[in-house]
């Protein structure tokens, strides 16, 4: 009788340990000095897949410029971003859009009918902005995407709306009345690492006028009166939740960007954290300027369950990957999404 | 050849069941019929009972069944009532304290008043369970050695919830109660103060944690191993030491040079164990208290040593862009 009992619990462990952890052999590699636990662990099972999936498809040829020819803003009415391109090139770019953003749909995704310069359809005056978006993040942002860039492919991947992307969020439902409140906590949140800390960090510090991230003390003791540092362990949660997000959203250990004896040293950081912190500043800042606004020109089943637009974090982009498509940069093939300023 | 290996409880003993010495109060002190269970006897004492209630027992129950039900109850309610979600998150579900403006003000009970309520009947039990403890030890004429161990363990749960956050003022600075929430505030509260492995008190609770395992463990070892030369008449042994005393401690002697006595092992493993969460509470109230950062700290004390550099030491981006982006 026992004999079942044990094959079946040792079956049911089993399958909880494949549900919760990773099976080994493990990738490490280390990054910083030798003994101070500066590595990176990865799993080949995981990573190797999507590294597959993070592979630049063939660009589509260029056409010859032809001196002297005619823009698509000369030719086509109502061309507002791209009407300095070449008229061959503006065509390459629209077959690239496409084939990026709605392969299936095809023009008429965007375009309504036989008249392609109406402005009728939301998702062009959508595409429209994100072009815009698209040239700001190359041109503002380079402290973030350095020489790489990004075009409409990084977050959307062939997917009409990218794979990616958060809303404002109420939490999971609770009783209310006195009970007690959840504060958007202690319910298991997968986009911060399963753990029970604040599930929707990115209202918080990823939108206008983000909460301060910082929450470690600069001094050895307390100090008195204004310098006192007050920030809270309760504080400190929920940005190591958004710290959670950060390091699932690229696939990386806490090390990646921190000395983890000193997590607020700077000089004792690898260089990535500089980086992040520039693209922490660029998603509240695009949340703020293009996504936002966007959500009187959504229609209702494009907007989040409290009526907000579509915006963006670290996994819009990155897709668990340190840095999307594994570096690989396609502005010399598209470089009119990084315009001379 | 099968050898007898002493690791489980081999030896079981049916027959009338043993009431206990006599004590001033009498026999009014012991409720039940004892019963003998097998299954138990394979763990320890195969009797049950008799037992013994009293007013402190019954009290501690009944605040510890009070706050174990506000508990309860508010992760339920944060589940809306739903028994499923409840039973799936159970781990991940917490009452939590207070947020930083309440300060040490009674909060709505939506807002931490519930949390307030629970840590109260909480400590209210503990309290009463510890002096159940005292009182029974004093009963039976014994020395106070449990209950002044079990006062160790409440010293660091009262630093935890009370003394710290009370120093602090503010509610806020103490656990929520709930599986996973209760760790991520433990890591949360190390990161904050700036990494709790440079708090010396922390070091030496871990010492001492440790230290008690790898002493239990070489202490239970020694009494099985000479279990078949009546080692576990340990008591007996500490004035007349025959000879599972004799070729225990010879083992010790040639293997590490030294050996504690039958006696003087029990002092290694009590005093290990109280200071364990004595070292580890006078460490949690340091800090925020007297200490705001501990690898600062241990800078300054030359405990954290420096490293070569690896990259280029990066400089804080905050500090070359205006006032109003430097808070991230």
């Amino acid at each position: 009788m026992i004999k079942p009992m044990r094959i079946g619990l040792i079956v049911l462990s089993a399958a909880v340990l494949q549900a919760c952890w990773e099976a080994p052999p493990m990738d490490s590699e280390q990054s910083g000095f030798r003994g101070t636990g500066m590595l990176q662990t990865t799993n080949p099972d995981v990573v190797d897949p999507i590294l597959a999936d993070n592979v630049l498809p063939e660009p589509i040829a260029a056409v010859p410029v032809v001196e002297g020819g005619p823009t698509a803003g000369q030719i086509y009415q109502n061309v507002q971003v791209l009407g300095d391109l070449s008229v061959a090139e503006f065509a390459r770019t629209m077959a690239a859009i496409t084939a990026w953003v709605s392969p299936e749909q095809g023009c008429a995704y965007c375009h309504e009918g036989g008249n392609f310069a109406e402005d009728k359809l939301y998702t062009k005056m959508v595409s429209r902005r994100m072009m815009e978006m698209t040239m700001e993040i190359n041109t503002q942002w380079s402290s973030h995407v350095g020489d790489t860039g990004v075009t409409c492919l990084t977050c959307h991947r062939g997917n009409n709306v990218p794979e990616y992307i958060w809303f404002e969020q109420d939490g999971p439902p609770t009783a209310g009345g006195i009970s007690a409140k959840g504060y958007q906590q202690n319910h298991a949140a997968m986009n911060v690492g399963s753990t029970s800390m604040l599930s929707d960090p990115f209202s918080k510090y990823l939108t206008t006028d983000p909460a301060p991230i910082r929450v470690i003390s600069q001094t050895a003791l307390p100090q008195a009166g204004d310098a006192r540092h007050m920030s809270s362990t309760q504080a400190t949660e929920n940005t190591y939740s958004l710290m959670f997000h950060m390091s699932e959203g690229l696939g990386v250990n806490c090390t990646y960007c921190h000395n983890t004896r000193a997590f607020t040293s700077w000089e004792q950081s690898p260089p990535a954290r500089v980086t992040a912190w520039h693209g922490l500043q660029m998603v509240s800042s695009l949340n703020d300027e293009y996504l936002e606004p966007l959500g009187p020109t959504y229609p209702p089943h494009r907007l989040g369950p409290l009526g907000d637009a579509p915006k963006t974090n670290c996994t819009t982009c990155h897709q668990n990957v340190n840095k999307p498509f594994a570096g690989a940069s396609m502005l010399d093939d598209y470089p009119i999404w990084r315009p001379d300023e | 050849m099968r050898q007898y290996q002493n690791v489980f409880t081999q030896v079981q003993i049916y027959g009338p069941t043993e009431m206990g010495v006599p004590v001033k109060r009498g026999q009014r002190e012991r409720l039940g019929k004892p019963i003998l269970n097998r299954w138990i006897g394979m763990i320890g004492n195969a009797q049950i009972g008799p037992f013994y209630l009293g007013y402190t027992g019954l009290l501690a129950l009944v605040s510890g069944f009070l706050a174990f039900e506000i508990i309860g109850f508010n992760m339920l309610a944060s589940v809306n009532w739903d028994p499923v979600q409840f039973v799936r998150q159970l781990f991940w579900l917490a009452l939590e304290p207070p947020s930083p403006e309440y300060g040490l003000s009674i909060p709505p009970m939506a807002e931490g008043g519930w949390w307030l309520l629970a840590g109260f009947f909480l400590t209210i039990s503990i309290l009463l369970w510890w002096t159940r403890l005292f009182l029974r030890a004093r009963a039976l004429g014994m020395g106070y050695h449990i209950p002044w161990a079990f006062a160790a363990a409440i010293w660091l749960f009262l630093v935890l919830g009370f003394f710290r956050p009370l120093l602090l003022g503010t509610w806020s600075e103490a656990v929520p109660f709930g599986i996973f929430p209760h760790l991520d505030w433990t890591a949360a509260f190390s990161i904050r103060y700036g990494n709790l492995f440079y708090n010396p008190f922390h070091m030496l609770s871990i010492v001492f944690l440790y230290g008690s395992a790898v002493l239990f463990a070489m202490h239970g070892a020694t009494i099985l191993a000479v279990g078949r030369y009546g080692g576990e008449r340990e008591i007996e042994q500490i004035t007349d030491r025959g000879t599972a005393t004799e070729r225990a401690a010879l083992f010790w002697r040639w293997t590490m040079g030294f050996n504690a006595t039958m006696e003087s092992i029990h002092r290694w493993a009590w005093w290990f164990a109280i200071l364990c969460p004595i070292t580890g509470g006078i460490g949690i109230l340091l800090t925020g208290t007297v200490v705001d950062n501990w690898y600062l700290w241990g800078v300054k004390h030359g405990i954290a040593p420096a490293y070569p550099d690896v990259w280029v030491p990066t400089v804080d981006p905050a500090l070359s862009v205006g006032p109003s982006e430097s808070a991230q």
